[in-house]
């Protein structure tokens, strides 16, 4: 058998935590598996660790097997290279920092332990508190002191289990920043499990949606986020511009798609899921906050001939310094916009609930999925 | 004063001890990690001398101690002597009905370490032996050291099993409890009263200790 590098997984089961997930990950990569709690994210991460046993699968990393549904093959934990930061970061309370990295170093000598224990707290910036007990760290502190501890094991893998949730706002953005400038020294195939789409996107090269265990779609979190599989997948990135249509003609010289939404004809760039779509068909469509352009008063522009859509505000909602609105659009109110402007152009433009605006949906960015059906 | 009652009562404390702690490790990791078939009934068992009378507990364990109960005869092969109204026949005996102080206390210590810490040990490489040893058994430390307090001093203090399977013989199976009975049959007040004010003293010094150790366990591991 040929050398197969990173880390493959497949894992099947009925019950009691369902799971239907297949996907691989590069040496050096970054896949990060979003979905809603209780979506089977961790339950998957613990397979791959071997503290859980899924009923049927296969785990290989860099050719090796570490589990095997079939072979009723199944490496102990302790015996698999991985790295695990957990949730809580389960630190060993009773040991120092620097203890509970060397902890992870197996029987080499002591002194060797130490020293090389020592440098890992420097790569993640805590030296001079090698000390110090969990209970003596902060939270961000005791992540970092877990993410040494990963890295001491010298892991074939790097399992990061929701590793951001329990710190504050301030120190998460720190922390994403040290862990984007650690990765890229980093060999090793790395899964980051969260729920936080912003997070997956900011931290990920590539990643996996997941719904009840079933995983539904991987890509680069471009393409994800624009260009989702089904509007279930939408709908978990949080794509609120889902709306369906009838393809009311195609262009077979350039594959665009005229679309009839709810008697509005649009058109539409047939991305590779689309292009099967023949006039006739039914199809949901979805369209990005960020493809939906203002029609502004005082500064008209040249997009305004694509896919206008006319209509009255329907909400204003500011937060921060981005006003959140949605569109009426005339032709059918029911089918609401969402899309968001900076606060200053809203005021400028005179934007407020019940007003007449107009936006245009850029045709690049409207993305075309099989029909979901109701 | 009746030192050689003192000093079995210590005796056979710290034997029971020490067989305690391996076996109340065991069932106490057992009971607090596993879920298997009957575990109901295993706790149950190991919680019925604190409800049984232990008049009722000493009758049992000396029909099953007797000579004519095959644990008898097999002790009596092997060894020679009898298992009931001997030194080894009290200390089987302090054992069984000390199983609920060393194993409860044992198993709460187990299932108050995280399992996501037990996870991050064999995450760390550890084998299970080594997880025990570098973790479990450190965390788990105050609820044994409770453990082990509480089996000594009941073990002191213990009086009907030991009058039923032990009887009341001097330097072999009379203990403290049971001199201080003969000393007041026997209108002795002052002796009886200093056999228990030791015995007083020594339970609440051991007890202070714990609870005085486990509370600076406890705020070391915050």
């Amino acid at each position: 058998m040929s050398r197969v590098e990173g880390l493959q997984v497949v894992l099947r089961q009925v019950g009691p935590i369902p799971l239907d997930a297949a996907f691989d990950c590069a040496p050096g990569e970054v896949l990060a598996l979003v979905g809603p709690s209780g979506s089977g994210k961790s339950t998957i991460l613990r397979s791959i660790a071997g503290t859980y046993a899924p009923a049927a699968g296969r785990v290989t990393v860099g050719g090796e097997t570490w589990f095997d549904g079939d072979r009723g093959l199944r490496v102990a934990a302790h015996r698999r290279r991985v790295g695990l930061v957990f949730q809580s970061y389960a630190l060993f309370p009773h040991m120092t920092a620097l203890a509970n990295v060397a902890a992870a170093m197996g029987e080499a000598p002591a002194v060797e332990r130490a020293e090389r224990a020592r440098a890992l707290l420097a790569l993640v910036h805590l030296e001079g508190l090698e000390q110090r007990r969990p209970a003596e760290l902060s939270g961000g502190q005791q992540q970092r002191v877990a993410v040494a501890r990963a890295l001491a094991r010298e892991p074939r893998v790097l399992l990061l289990d929701e590793p951001f949730s329990a710190v504050d706002r301030a120190t998460r953005q720190r922390l994403y920043r040290e862990i984007a400038e650690l990765r890229r020294g980093l060999e090793m195939p790395v899964v980051l499990v969260t729920h936080d789409l912003d997070e997956a996107v900011m931290l990920a090269d590539r990643l996996v949606v997941l719904y009840r265990g079933r995983t539904l779609q991987s890509g680069t979190p471009q393409e994800v986020t624009t260009r989702p599989a089904s509007a279930e997948v939408a709908r978990l990135v949080d794509l609120r511009n889902l709306f369906d249509a009838e393809v009311a003609a195609r262009d077979p010289a350039d594959g665009r798609l005229l679309l009839d939404w709810a008697g509005l004809r649009l058109e539409a760039r047939a991305g590779p899921e689309g292009a099967t779509a023949a006039p006739g068909d039914r199809v949901t469509w979805v369209v990005p906050d960020g493809f939906v352009v203002l029609h502004r008063r005082d500064r008209p522009s040249r997009g305004e001939h694509e896919n206008p859509v006319a209509g009255r505000i329907g909400m204003l909602l500011p937060i921060g310094q981005t006003a959140h609105l949605t569109l009426l659009p005339d032709h059918a109110p029911e089918q609401r916009l969402h899309f968001s402007v900076p606060l200053h152009v809203a005021r400028r433009n005179g934007l407020e609930p019940g007003v007449a605006a107009a936006v245009s949906l850029l045709a690049e960015g409207i993305h075309v999925m099989p029909s979901r059906g109701e | 004063m009746d030192w050689t009652a003192l000093e079995l009562s210590l005796r056979l404390a710290a034997f029971t001890v020490v067989l305690l702690l391996p076996i109340g490790i065991a069932l106490g990791r057992l009971l607090a990690y596993r879920d298997f078939r009957g575990k109901g009934l295993v706790e149950a068992l190991v919680a019925l001398p604190l409800v049984l009378p232990p008049t009722v507990f000493g009758y049992y364990l000396l029909v099953a101690f007797g000579a004519a109960s095959p644990l008898g005869q097999l002790w009596q092969q092997a060894t020679g002597r009898p298992l009931v109204f001997t030194f080894e026949g009290l200390l089987f005996a302090s054992v069984i009905f000390n199983l609920p102080f060393a194993v409860q206390p044992m198993q709460r210590g187990f299932e108050a370490i995280a399992p996501e810490v037990r996870e991050a040990a064999a995450c760390c490489g550890m084998a299970p032996w080594r997880a025990l040893l570098r973790v479990e058994l450190p965390l788990a430390w105050p609820g044994i050291l409770t453990a082990l307090v509480l089996s000594f001093a009941h073990t002191l203090g213990e009086f009907g099993i030991v009058l039923m399977v032990g009887g009341s013989i001097p330097g072999e199976t009379k203990t403290i409890a049971i001199a201080i009975y003969d000393r007041v049959q026997a209108f002795d007040d002052l002796a009886a009263a200093q056999m228990s004010t030791l015995l007083l003293a020594i339970s609440l010094v051991t007890i202070a200790l714990t609870f005085a150790f486990s509370r600076r366990v406890g705020r070391r591991l915050g």
